[in-house]
């Protein structure tokens, strides 16, 4: 595994490691672990970094669904336009074109259940070339994006063995 | 009346790691270094084959020298992997870890008063195992100048010529140590010169981080002269399905077969089945934990050495051996233990060689592991 490919599996899992613990792990420098990560971040492989975060833990109420949406298409309009036009909503959070039953697999986050509700109806509906939605709200969030959320993994090993 | 135990119980000291484990015990919100398991859980294919052995009832014994399927998938990967041929029938037996194995084979081929010299530092049973089968254990230290590498040097200085047998494991446990086959030719040349049998721990053989792991059978006359121990533990994280084997000359794997068959019957049945599917599909998960303890070794080894704190090279198992900070390694850890509650274990624990070090074992998660540094880096400053 090189180093590019380390760090990114590396970040994946944690991307508060700092410069140095990156450094350590890999056995490489720090400058040329800050400069892997800068090209990284220039070339777009690197994204964006982000928490995940629990709001069951916390006081404030997210509220979350998935939309299924199903569209048709003209000689004029390509998945990709219609899709260019959905992520301009700041509640949308997650948008893929999938196979299967329905076209885009939407996520969409808001402080209440009619927050929701009203975006995709006055929002997302009207959208010429949508021809349905179907709209899955979480109930319960047991893991996200590979972690595990809820009760805290308790290390039951013994505290000092052979 | 009361029940006296019997000289030889009586003549092994208790761990020095039970003592350790007890003080850890007291205090709750401990980051623990002083574990000698895996962090992981067994591959999920594992796992899932135990379940499904249950299911279909496969509870019985299984043959004594354990399941047939089995036994030939363990000579196959060991071929392939440490270049070991065995014949599943009559050169291998699945054990109730390799913990099983050691025991057995001592009590196999040693006699009352037949010495028994143990490398050390070493891991915990094999002195009282020892004892156990009526043998007279000799230690042999290996020190942080040789990087906790066996010599001919410490085998003569430790007067092991006159030994009967002589157990080893690299890598090693407690100190990371493991020992390429160039540096195993001189000891297998002393063990064919002084006629030793030798009984090699391999448990953590597939944790060698800087080199492929050699079997000191595989060396010129050693195969007819040495056990290997080896099992699900360490690579497969299986510790408490409690599976190992043993490798061995016919005579030698019958003898103990003589006992296991009186003692245990069979290994258990479910973990076999768990065994069978650890060594069909899981060589990917063996990799990957393999992967993640050599980062987390490397960046142990280095916040070390970024402390201060003196630490040889360790490359294999999942521990590191440093120097303690303190001259008593033994203060150290229980002071580092009750004001930062962080667990390490004072090398004395291990044996001669063992003073003045500590085994930190980096078979924790990442985020613990930096915390537990940070704070032994506290302590210390
Ligand atoms: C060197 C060594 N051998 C054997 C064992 C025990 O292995 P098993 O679980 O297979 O009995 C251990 C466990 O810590 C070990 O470190």
């Amino acid at each position: 595994m090189d180093l590019s490919e380390e760090l990114l599996e590396l970040l994946q899992e944690n991307a508060r490691y700092s410069t140095d613990d990156l450094a350590r792990m890999t056995d490489a420098d720090p400058e040329t672990v800050e400069a892997e990560i800068e090209r990284l971040e220039s070339e777009g492989i690197i994204r964006g970094y982000q928490a995940v975060v629990d709001f069951e833990e916390t006081e404030r109420e997210r509220v979350r669904a998935i939309v299924e949406l199903n569209v048709t298409l003209d000689r004029e309009t390509s998945y990709g336009d219609i899709a260019e036009r959905i992520v301009q909503f700041p509640e949308v959070q997650e948008l893929r074109l999938v196979s299967g039953d329905y076209d885009f697999d939407m996520e969409v986050e808001g402080d209440s259940m009619r927050e929701v509700s009203h975006f995709i109806s006055d929002k997302i509906a009207p959208i010429p070339e949508i021809t349905q939605t179907v709209t899955h709200y979480h109930m319960d969030t047991y893991k996200t994006r590979g972690i595990v959320l809820g009760d805290h993994d308790e290390d039951d090993r013994l505290s000092v063995s052979p | 009346m009361t029940i006296e135990p019997s000289q030889r119980v009586e003549t092994v000291p208790p761990s020095g790691i039970r003592r350790f484990f007890e003080l850890a015990e007291e205090m709750d919100d401990i980051i623990s270094l002083g574990v000698g398991e895996p962090d992981f859980s067994a591959p999920w294919a594992a796992r899932e084959a135990a379940i499904t052995s249950l299911e279909l009832g496969k509870t019985s014994y299984t043959a004594n020298r354990g399941r047939r399927e089995l036994r030939e998938l363990i000579a196959g990967d060991v071929d392939r992997r440490y270049d070991l041929e065995y014949d599943p029938d009559e050169e291998v037996l699945v054990t109730t870890g390799a913990s099983e194995g050691v025991d057995l084979a001592l009590r196999a081929v040693i006699d009352p008063g037949d010495t028994v010299a143990v490398v050390q530092p070493s891991y915990v049973s094999y002195v009282p195992g020892v004892i156990f089968a009526g043998g007279e254990p000799l230690p042999v230290p290996t020190t942080q100048e040789t990087d906790f590498k066996l010599t001919t040097d410490a085998l003569y200085d430790a007067g092991v010529e006159g030994a009967d047998a002589l157990v080893l494991c690299y890598p090693n446990n407690p100190t990371g140590a493991t020992m390429t086959g160039s540096e195993l030719e001189p000891i297998a040349e002393f063990a064919r010169e002084h006629d030793l049998v030798v009984l090699s721990d391999e448990i953590y053989s597939e944790l060698s981080y800087e080199h492929d792991h050699t079997s000191i059978a595989t060396l010129p006359g050693m195969r007819e002269r040495t056990i290997v121990f080896n099992g699900f533990s360490k690579a497969y994280a299986m510790t408490g399905l409690r599976l190992g084997y043993a490798l061995g000359p016919p005579e030698a794997i019958g003898a103990m077969n003589r006992i296991h068959q009186y003692t245990m019957l069979s290994a258990p049945t479910t973990a076999q089945y768990a065994a069978i599917e650890a060594l069909e599909s899981c060589d990917d998960a063996v990799a990957e934990m393999r992967r993640q303890y050599d980062r987390r070794r490397r960046l142990v080894l280095s916040r070390f050495e970024e402390m201060g704190i003196e630490c040889f090279p360790a490359s294999g198992a999942f521990y590191a051996f440093p120097e303690s900070p303190w001259d008593d390694g033994e203060a150290f850890a229980e002071a580092l233990l009750e004001q930062e509650h962080v667990a390490v274990v004072p090398g004395t624990a291990f044996g001669e060689g063992g003073e003045g070090h500590l085994r930190v074992s980096y078979a924790t998660g990442m985020d613990d592991l930096k915390e537990a540094l940070d704070r032994i880096e506290r302590f210390i400053s």
